[in-house]
């Protein structure tokens, strides 16, 4: 990468970070007004059914590594993960937390562990969060049994899928369950469209913190992606004008 | 405070610190690669240093993540539950093919040539079926503009790219419409798509290196 080329995307990451602030300390002051995604309001209804009916929540996580691009999906699916696990902390049941690759249960499981740290209600069990497999169809079997045998009445899979989802939201709507589902990885959003009872597109799967309150950054976060989507259409915009007057 | 609760809390300020640090030094490191003079810089040094040990660490977690799914299984047939034969199945088949690659560690590939790839591959076949049943469904689920025009859109791109028996390649369908629909119009959706995927990646990035969201210490 050369130097100018490292200098731009710094700039970008740098203004980011710094609009990702500025926006925070404006949100406190006045309050979020966010678009209306019914996948999420459905998914405060299915969490809160979860704790009256005394039934579990499975997440799944899907198999991008930490060490991939791949990874955001996930990490965004953790932090999802950690503001469920308080909301269902008063339920009998901690959530079951399914991963096709070893570092994401691995986090998986210190993410479960701090919730039930910090609500005091619920015991941790470390075997709720679980590697169920490590090739995409081997993970996918593995988290069916999740699924079908635990007692489960919503399910979330957020995170890096392949069209093994299609496997997963077959066997959450033989049970006749709950399932949100999201994916950063474009094949995986079409079978994800066709097959699940509520889908998430394109970045929703990242505004989902936001949505269940997560917090004020994840507030802030979401804005800060509208800015810039906002910036990109100009330039798209702007570039598509100048080539036609024939000047880029 | 006592002190398992201050030693707890060193260790949350300690890995988010060191979580940070890592994070910052690898951003730099991509960014920053080379000098002015086009020398490789210590930053790329140092980022390379850290995602190898990231590497390995990953490779050492694979083993835990074994372990966990011993567990798990072994957990499911002391306590006789649902689909406890499958568990013992599960533990069997590690142990087993973890004996094989012991004795044979060249011919270790066996297992995986003539067991777990027909097996996925049928699992893929599995999929076609769901699929299929799925698209039917979707109308019933979902009945809207978008859903008519996800399934009229995946019929066009069938017709396109499937022969008909008899009647072979439709004329207009594989030379037009589907590259037309796959070549114009997904791939417009699909940046789109990506570009949102790519800003969200952005923002969920900034939130750990701001240590807003620790999915390694616990946060509150």
């Amino acid at each position: 990468m050369s130097i100018w080329l490292g200098l731009a995307g710094f700039g970008i990451v740098f203004f980011s970070a710094a609009l990702m602030l500025g926006l925070l300390l404006l949100h406190r002051k006045t309050p979020s007004v966010f678009r209306d995604i019914p996948a999420l309001t459905r998914l405060r209804q299915a969490v809160g059914l979860v704790v009256e009916d005394g039934s579990r929540l499975h997440i799944s996580l899907g198999r991008g590594a930490l060490t991939t691009p791949q990874s955001a999906s996930a990490l965004a699916g953790l932090a999802l993960l950690r503001r469920l696990a308080d909301l269902t902390s008063a339920g009998d049941q901690p959530p079951i937390v399914t991963s096709g690759d070893a570092t994401l249960a691995i986090l998986s499981q210190d993410t479960l562990q701090a919730a039930a740290k910090f609500s005091e209600l619920a015991a941790f069990d470390p075997t709720a969060g679980r590697l169920t497999g490590l090739t995409p169809f081997s993970y996918a079997a593995g988290a069916i049994p999740a699924i079908r045998d635990e007692n489960v009445s919503a399910n979330i899979l957020m995170g890096n899928f392949g069209v093994e989802v299609a496997l997963l939201t077959d066997a959450v709507e033989r049970e006749n369950t709950f399932v949100l589902a999201g994916s950063d990885n474009l094949t995986a959003q079409a079978v994800i469209y066709a097959c699940a009872q509520e889908p998430l597109i394109g970045e929703e799967i990242y505004a989902a913190g936001a949505y269940v309150e997560s917090g004020p950054l994840h507030t802030a976060s979401l804005a800060v992606q509208d800015i810039l989507r906002w910036l990109i259409i100009a330039v798209i915009l702007v570039g598509a004008l100048l080539t036609l007057a024939g000047v880029l | 405070m006592n002190r398992k609760s201050l030693l707890s809390t060193v260790i949350a300020i300690a890995s988010t610190a060191i979580a940070i640090a890592s994070g910052v030094l690898v951003l730099a490191g991509y960014f920053f690669a080379q000098k002015a003079d086009g020398q490789t810089s210590l930053l790329k040094d140092i980022r390379l240093t850290l995602l190898n040990w990231a590497i390995i660490l990953a490779g050492f977690a694979i083993f835990i993540g074994i372990l966990s799914l011993f567990q798990v299984h072994f957990k499911k047939i002391q306590k006789k539950q649902k689909g406890s034969v499958y568990s013992l199945l599960l533990i069997i088949s590690l142990v087993a093919t973890f004996l094989f690659g012991l004795v044979k560690p060249g011919q270790v590939e066996i297992v995986f040539t003539t067991v777990q790839l027909p097996v996925e591959a049928s699992l893929m076949a599995l999929l076609t079926v769901t699929l299929i049943y799925a698209s039917t469904r979707l109308l019933r689920r979902r009945l809207n503009l978008l859903s008519i025009i996800f399934l009229v859109t995946a019929l066009l791109i069938l017709l396109g790219t499937a022969p008909l028996p008899f009647l072979g390649d439709l004329p207009g369908f594989s030379d037009r419409v589907r590259p037309f629909i796959a070549q114009v119009m997904a791939v417009a959706g699909a940046r789109g798509i990506l570009l949102g995927v790519a800003l969200g990646t952005l923002t969920t990035g900034l939130r750990i290196l701001f240590g807003a969201d620790r999915p390694y210490g616990g946060n509150k």
